[in-house]
């Protein structure tokens, strides 16, 4: 546990909208290009994962992760007061989006 | 740590250039790039005329439709609708049996005519709608022979099911491509330019700042269609709601299209109707991403928590008794005193969207062809649902929970009647904005209009038809038109004007002017009005303007393009309180109550007012409802449509 705090603003807005994964980004910029309201920015050090400055502007689109070349590298996170749920119709189980151990993912395109 | 929070101050990513000048010439321009402008510049550059799009975004993406589309109502011309343009039009079905007399009904003509021919050329672009590997062969929602799909009526059969319509923004922006349309995305823009430097003459062209580098653009064109999109965040602003954003709206939308029209000497109409869309943002869930009945997820069956069905009603209140009819009944829709139902107990809180219980096609209809494929849907909805285990064939969307009374409508992710009923969202309710003639031409010369910027239009079909006609008027135009000369003064006066916030380092931040304005638009401006409330309204907007706005800071070219857009708001607030000040009276239709002329909708006031600026003061006009087939109109609208719509 480090013992040291720090000054720091507030979270600026109750939603991180996107999260990426450093590991996986390879600082392509495209989610960059594709973004409507500059969300993101790119890092200043080339290669890097792009900057996720303006959250608080987040149209949820998904636009970002539609276009990223690498599956996994972004992701969008709703808000927790638009996250929802579902009750498995047979079983009577509930289920929803951002808990711990979910059932297998549907991985089932939407046409085809 | 989390980066968002904890970065240090960098310098910012892009370079800057604040007032560098790009001078840009083109027969053709067009200022905004979603829908209804990527088909303007589509047909503009195949009537080879010259044409630039200036977006304020990434025209690969943007515009409210711009991240899908999962069916195209007023498909009126495709071969299967019993329905015909001339009757699409002045029927009830055409806007849900809403009674609609303000509606500028020779765009909604448009529409019916060329919807579905706007579907075609997506089709070539590459976006297949059809059923073409019969995934739904048999369904009662197919058309076995043109294999096109459709929904909500299956009878009539004029709104089709759109495939593959989370791709067709991408579809169009690479048309573009290949047809040579120069883009410059980015880049806000932030005023017309007139003949003379004079207001409320010819329209020449515009200039623009760009948004990453803060340079500026002088746009110089023979020729200029505003395809821009309707204001918002009028009445309502906060970040701290999450869940603003959840509909179609676009943070983005500022109303930059009716403010530079109006400073333009550009005549509006209807700004005064304050019809509010759903409730307000932060109220709201995530859009089609809760289990409902209405639009996208129409027909769904909904269960009670106790797994006890809600039942189906025909529009006479005859109940359904299977799926199907549900969509061959006219308006169907759960029982119309659910409410009340709620409220005695014989439905318990929460419901479900019963997925399982339906028919697999129906279900695949709803999570997968429609879900799969809205803007907005595919990634945040369908991908991210299925992700974390949603499987439709075994598991019930649950529906939000809300007072019993919000479940009057159908959209229940929307939350109609949820929130502060004085936050309106929007004012356009689907039909304001500048007013056009058959050519889709305003009354200022060289000046078209397209798509959400005209009626409002909300939706692809309006967008993309009125975008086509605009297109082929405008190059028509420009053919013919004289050289356009810049003035220089108003390019200066423009600048002086556009930069003054990045002189400033201090003073009020564009959130704190942001919420300050929608706070007066919420007194002055709310769901009752009075002329002495109005008047002080405009003297609250100007003194804002004169006092807050002018020491409002930009730190970036970010910020520069937020804080005029909260330039944008004063003004689109200022026509909002013109055009109510003028309307004496109250209007039903227009969600439009007037406390000191209380008598709903006189036979004398049921017309357009219009409003403009002639030399820097309001003029008021008017115009009959169907002005559109008066004279010097042809008195139908098939002949006005043949004799202009250049085909």
């Amino acid at each position: 546990m480090e013992s040291k705090a720090y000054l720091v603003p507030n979270p600026m807005t109750p939603c991180q909208a996107i999260v990426i994964d450093p590991k996986l980004c390879t600082g392509c910029n495209e989610c960059v290009e594709v973004c409507r309201t500059d969300v993101l920015v790119p890092n200043p050090e080339k290669g890097k994962p792009p900057i996720v400055l303006y959250p608080d502007e987040c149209w949820f689109g998904g636009c970002c992760v539609g276009h990223c070349p690498v599956p996994g590298a972004i992701r969008m996170e709703y808000p927790l007061n638009q996250r929802v749920g579902w009750k498995r119709k047979e079983t009577g189980e509930y289920f929803r989006i951002g808990m711990k151990n979910p059932p297998p993912p549907n991985t089932r395109p939407p046409v085809g | 740590m989390n980066e968002i929070h904890y970065f240090q101050v960098k310098e910012w990513p892009y370079p800057v250039n604040y007032g560098k000048e790009n001078e840009v010439v083109a027969d053709v321009l067009i200022i905004g790039g979603g829908i209804a402008g990527c088909h303007a510049a589509i047909n503009a550059a195949k009537r080879s005329a010259k044409v630039i799009v200036v977006e304020k975004a990434a025209t690969i993406r943007s515009g409210c439709g711009g991240a899908g589309v999962d069916h195209w109502g007023s498909a009126f011309s495709n071969p299967c609708s019993k329905i015909t343009p001339e009757e699409g039009v002045e029927g009830e079905r055409m806007f849900a049996g809403m009674q609609m007399r303000y509606m500028p009904k020779h765009c909604q003509y448009i529409t019916a005519k060329e919807g579905y021919d706007a579907l075609l050329d997506a089709e070539k672009m590459g976006v297949q709608f059809r059923d073409v590997d019969d995934e739904f062969a048999g369904a009662p929602f197919r058309d076995e022979e043109t294999k096109i799909m459709f929904a909500y009526d299956y009878d009539n059969k004029t709104t089709i099911r759109v495939r593959g319509g989370a791709n067709i923004k991408p579809a169009l922006y690479n048309e573009l491509k290949r047809l040579g349309v120069e883009i410059y995305d980015r880049v806000m823009v932030t005023s017309l330019l007139n003949e003379g430097g004079k207001p409320g003459s010819r329209v020449i062209g515009a200039t623009g700042v760009n948004v990453r580098t803060g340079e500026f653009y002088i746009f110089k064109a023979k020729a200029t269609i505003i395809s821009t999109a309707q204001p918002l965040r009028i009445w309502v602003f906060s970040t701290e709601l999450a869940g603003s954003y959840s509909a179609h709206d676009d943070p983005n939308l500022a109303g930059d299209g009716c403010a530079m029209a109006w400073r333009a000497g550009a005549e509006l109409a209807l700004m005064e109707q304050t019809t509010p869309t759903s409730s307000a943002g932060g109220f709201r869930w995530p859009a089609y991403g809760v289990g409902h009945p209405g639009d996208t997820w129409y027909p769904c069956t909904i269960v009670d928590a106790n797994g006890k069905e809600i039942p189906w009603v025909d529009k006479d209140g005859n109940i359904l008794k299977t799926v199907e009819e549900r969509s061959r009944a006219g308006s169907a829709s759960p029982i119309r005193d659910l409410p009340e139902r709620i409220k005695k107990g014989e439905f318990a809180l929460p419901f479900y969207a019963d997925l399982p219980g339906m028919p697999p096609d129906e279900r695949r209809a709803i999570w997968g062809l429609m879900v799969g494929n809205e803007g907005k849907t595919r990634e945040g909805i369908y991908l991210l649902y299925n992700k974390a285990g949603f499987d439709p064939d075994k598991d019930m969307l649950q529906a939000n929970i809300m007072p019993p009374d919000c479940y009057s409508s159908v959209d229940w992710f929307q939350g109609w009647g949820v929130g502060p009923p004085q936050w309106l969202e929007t004012a356009f309710g689907g039909r304001a904005g500048v007013v056009v003639d058959w050519d889709l031409k305003t009354n200022l010369e060289g000046l078209y209009a397209a798509g959400n910027q005209i009626a409002g239009f909300a939706g692809h079909p309006g967008a993309s038809a009125t975008g086509r006609y605009a297109g082929r008027k405008a190059a028509a135009y420009a053919k013919t038109a004289s050289e356009p000369a810049i003035d220089r003064k108003q390019v200066e006066e423009e600048k002086a004007r556009v930069y003054a916030p990045i002189m400033r380092n201090k003073g009020m931040g564009w959130k704190e002017l942001q919420a300050g304005l929608c706070r007066v638009m919420q007194d002055y401006c709310g769901p009752y009005r009075n002329q002495e409330a109005l008047i002080m309204g405009l003297r609250w907007l100007d003194s804002i303007r004169e006092n807050e706005a002018s020491i409002a800071y930009a730190r970036n070219p970010h910020e520069l393009m937020r804080v005029l857009e909260c330039l944008v708001r004063i003004t689109v607030g200022e026509t909002m309180m013109h055009a109510s000040l003028a309307r004496k009276a109250s209007s039903r239709e227009l969600g439009f109550n007037r406390l000191d002329y209380p008598e709903m909708d006189p036979p004398e006031w049921n017309k357009f007012v219009t409003i403009s600026l002639e030399n820097g003061e309001v003029k008021v006009g008017e115009l009959p409802l169907n002005y559109y087939l008066l004279p010097p109109n042809a008195p139908t609208y098939e002949e006005n449509y043949k004799n202009h719509c250049d085909l």
